[in-house]
């Protein structure tokens, strides 16, 4: 989280260009990331895609269109563009050029490749509540996962804590690109994520470990935690608040020196957890919550309106096409499954059209994956998605499904100003695919993230091999 | 859909008076694009007959029968049903509920003599769910619990009747590798040591003749005698190159074992010793990921790669039975990665027939052969594509699950004040 809590953000900013004239007491605050995105984009040129079939992200689709990038940026798209001097040029007859693909919903890193005991850091399964940890400490940048989800056309990812806990810890946004560091994959200036869980994992993990137990116990906790998290920033709002009051009076030449000598006012202890919390009731943390069952979504959404804050988005919903309607009017997406279901109770009512439904009753639908295989083939799960409600009676486009794919986790994720859609301005995260990406023969022929070429399936100069696959079996094989 | 789905419930009820009343049904499926997964190949504009469960003809300009109930397949394809070569369909109903889980028996007295069929419910959703994505007949087995050896898997088709299996007794299933090594007791050599004597006694083993210091219990040893002598499949899990070698090593020692590989991943790299073994391979053509130290050489090429050096395969969505029907995509992207298309097909339809010692039943369109037939609105390996019609020996089933009534239920919300949708 860049920015501070709404008001201590200001407050803290008039600080400190007061104390460079006084040695007051300077105010306390927390938000600023402690573990700073490093990223910076790999060496890129200009490159031109003549005469492509393009999906645009935005619901659109075209064909024999030309789609250029500059600087790192999408920088036009039309027909019979200009070729830049030294641009590379690239023939699209026959392929496809959309925008990057976006997980909102993977544990790459957290549950790395080999799925040995020791990689297991995505869950912190020691208490109900672990709002204070944080994803990016469990991931493993040399996860093998990272290389296949991009040979697949991914280029950023949500990487969340598991579903274990009620509040399982933040969630960091990645680019997938490859790093010796998490600080050198983080999205710079993309909003953390807080992971929550509905239902049965919960009170599973913790029926016999002192609770929660059952449903009730999971909303009796949840919303303990709140109170505690909204009177938490409250002191730290009464803290801002008082400490203006006080730099007021300290400014003031017409106040005697009692008065300025007065101590600053003290500042609230720091809390991790209820920080995590505090981001989400200011509207700085996105509220990702696991939730399958309609009736449980349902609740969630009254217990978002109690506490005031806004839930992103549900993932798994196996039944949000129960409540489509319920989910568009609440602005809060479903991040969902083409097909999986079936594996515990509250995912037995799964149905092949439910992201379709969702998509079709004017709620935000997204196409995720939970899954080191499931995110190689999203643009795959969707076409699967899409058929099926297809023929059921539906008419959506193949271009608005792509929305599924890029826009609408973007936008979920905070960052629909910088990626997700082949707009002039945003990053030129963009796969080049060898046909129609919604057909099973297709495969991602190029992928650059920020302009940049980070893989390429004819050239291995542009194939990352992760540190752990070097000298084994099958060391940079066609995978 | 609903439409196509009223008009295969109509079939079916015709198809079952029919039945019922011994009379000749005729099925005449005309103008599509026919896959015989024979010579005959593939037949554009080709005419399948169906006459008594039966295929009756296949070609193209051949003569409808008088009465025949004309299916009009232009724009279509028409194929052999699909076989899922393996998968727990039918034994689990929600895996993360034991109570409706038979697929395995942690704390079993017994291993080999665990005979999946008695766990099998025809009426299991996933059997609904499997059907109407084109898969007729599916292999189920159960997974391994108390031993390496999990017991014994049946064929079945998936009308859901409770006449539905078709071959008891159709294989062994026993756990290697990693997996076996812990079951065994920790290590590969434990689960070696178990497998050969038990192997060797399972052969030795007479009724009557009693043995002080048996591995197995008589009911084991009997039901683990078939397998151990050839004349049942055995299907062996292990995914390393070096346990692959030591699969080969065993059917070198005895050729007379019928054994079929399950997982595979590091197939390609001993893949013509698998191919001079004559060994079959059950795999995922999606595992691609060194999901652990076992399959640090798993790639999608391994299909491709396999089929290029001789080895016969067969296609598998393994894990949840929900999933089996996802081994239709496995071959597509199997198809991506270098495997000819007609091999990735018969790897979901003949060549589970052929593992199992049923090709001449099912997995092809020529007379005589049971009338599994499915027709598509497409490529059957494309993503978009789904059946409109399937048939089991000859009946035309209703396209309907729990998933399509549910859909079916919710597809509108518009009037959701209305009347609740309980009612609907």
């Amino acid at each position: 989280m860049i920015k501070k809590l709404a008001l201590a953000g200001v407050m803290a900013l008039a600080c400190s260009t007061a104390l460079t004239q006084t040695a007051q007491a300077q105010m306390v605050t927390y938000g600023e990331d402690a573990f700073p995105s490093t990223y910076t984009p790999m060496p890129s040129q200009t490159i031109l895609v003549r005469g492509a079939n393009v999906f645009d992200g935005l619901g659109g689709e075209m064909t024999n269109t030309d789609v250029l990038l500059q600087d790192g940026k999408i920088a036009a798209l039309g027909e019979n563009l200009e070729a830049p001097d030294g641009a590379l040029i690239i023939d699209g007859s026959g392929k496809w050029v959309t925008p990057g693909i976006i997980d909102v919903h993977s544990h790459l890193g957290v549950y790395a490749s080999p799925g040995v005991r020791a990689h297991s850091d995505g869950n912190e399964v020691t208490s109900p509540n672990t709002a204070e940890v944080s994803s990016e400490h469990g991931v493993w940048p040399h996860d093998p996962g990272f290389n296949r989800a991009r040979a697949g056309g991914v280029t950023a990812m949500l990487i969340l804590p598991g579903s274990a806990n009620l509040f399982g810890g933040r969630g960091t946004v990645l680019k997938n690109v490859a790093s010796r560091t998490v600080q050198g994959m983080k999205f710079p200036d993309a909003p953390y994520g807080l992971k929550m869980a509905c239902g049965e994992n919960p009170k599973r993990v913790y029926g016999q470990k002192g609770g929660p137990g059952s449903r009730m116990g999971n909303f009796a906790h949840y919303r303990k935690s709140w109170i505690k998290a909204t009177a938490y920033k409250k002191s730290w709002d009464d803290y801002a608040v008082d400490y203006a009051k006080w730099e007021g009076k300290q400014n003031d030449d017409a106040k005697d020196d009692d008065d300025k000598e007065s101590k600053a006012p003290k500042a609230p202890k720091r809390d991790l957890q209820l920080e995590t919390m505090t981001g989400v009731l200011n509207g700085e943390i996105i509220l990702n919550m696991h939730c399958y069952r309609a009736d449980e979504m349902a609740q969630v959404i009254d217990m978002s309106k109690e506490f005031g804050y806004q839930v992103g988005a549900f993932h798994h919903g196996i039944e949000a096409y129960k409540i489509a309607d319920l989910l568009r009017e609440n602005n809060t997406c479903a991040a969902l499954w083409a097909d999986w279901g079936g594996f515990k109770m509250e995912a037995y009512d799964s149905i092949r059209e439910n992201i379709p439904l969702v998509h079709n009753a004017g709620a935000c639908a997204i196409v995720h994956s939970d899954s080191q295989s499931g995110i190689q083939r999203l643009n795959h799960e969707a076409a699967k998605a899409l058929a099926d409600g297809n023929k059921a009676g539906l008419n959506i486009s193949q271009g608005a499904a792509w929305t599924w794919l890029s826009s609408n986790p973007a936008k979920l994720l905070g960052i629909g100003d910088k990626t997700g859609a082949l707009k002039p301005g945003l990053n030129a995260d963009v796969v080049v695919w060898d046909g129609n990406p919604f057909s099973v023969y297709s495969r991602a022929q190029t992928v650059f993230v920020d302009g940049a070429r980070v893989y390429d399936r004819q050239d291995k100069a542009y194939q990352a091999v992760a540190d752990f696959e070097l000298g084994q079996p099958g060391e940079g094989d066609e995978k | 859909m609903r439409h196509i789905s009223k008009l295969a419930t109509a079939l079916s009820l015709i198809g079952s008076l029919i039945a019922s009343s011994a009379l000749a049904q005729t099925i005449a499926i005309t103008g599509g694009k026919v896959i015989t997964n024979t010579k005959q190949g593939q037949i554009e504009n080709g005419t399948v007959i169906i006459q008594d469960g039966k295929i009756a003809a296949v070609g193209a300009g051949i003569a409808i029968p008088d009465g025949a109930t004309r299916i009009d397949a232009q724009g279509k394809w028409v194929t052999p049903g699909l076989f899922s070569p393996l998968s727990g369909v039918g034994l689990v109903e929600v895996s993360a509920e034991s109570s409706t889980d038979d697929s395995r028996a942690g704390d079993s007295e017994f291993s080999a003599a665990l005979k999946a069929a008695d766990g099998f419910n025809p009426k299991a959703e996933a059997i609904a769910i499997t059907k109407i994505e084109g898969m007729t007949r599916i292999a189920v087995s159960p997974s391994a619990g108390s031993g390496i050896f999990a017991g014994s898997g049946f064929i079945a088709d998936t009308s859901g009747g409770f006449n539905s299996i078709s071959k008891h007794n159709a294989f062994m299933y026993a756990e290697m590798g990693e997996r076996g090594a812990n079951i065994a007791g920790g290590s590969r050599p434990a689960a070696w040591a178990y497998f050969r004597a038990a192997l060797a006694e399972a052969q030795a083993y007479r009724p009557g003749r009693k043995n002080d210091d048996a591995l197995l219990n008589s009911a084991d040893a009997i039901a683990l005698k078939p397998a151990a002598e050839g004349r049942m499949p055995l299907l062996i899990h292990v995914e390393r190159a070096s346990d692959l070698m030591a699969v080969v090593r065993l059917q070198r020692a005895q050729p007379k074992l019928d054994i079929v590989i399950i997982g595979g991943a590091e197939g390609w790299m001993v893949a013509d010793a698998l191919a001079a073994a004559n060994m079959p391979v059950i795999l995922e053509p999606q595992s691609n990921l060194p999901g652990s130290f076992e399959s640090l050489g798993a790639t999608m090429m391994n299909a491709a790669r396999l089929n290029q050096a001789g080895v016969s395969i067969a296609i598998a969505q393994l894990g949840e039975a929900f999933n089996a029907r996802l081994a239709v995509q496995q071959a597509g992207e199997a198809v991506a990665n270098g495997l000819p298309w007609d091999v990735a097909f018969a790897a979901i339809s003949s060549t589970p027939a052929e593992i199992y010692g049923l090709s001449g039943q099912i997995g092809s369109l020529a007379n005589g052969m049971r009338a599994d037939v499915v027709v598509w609105d497409g490529d059957p390996l494309e993503l978009m594509a789904s059946p409109d019609h399937v048939f089991i020996n000859g009946q035309a089933q209703a396209l309907v699950s729990r998933q399509t009534k549910l859909r079916d239920r919710y597809m509108d919300l518009s009037n959701a004040t209305e009347k609740p949708f309980a009612y609907r």
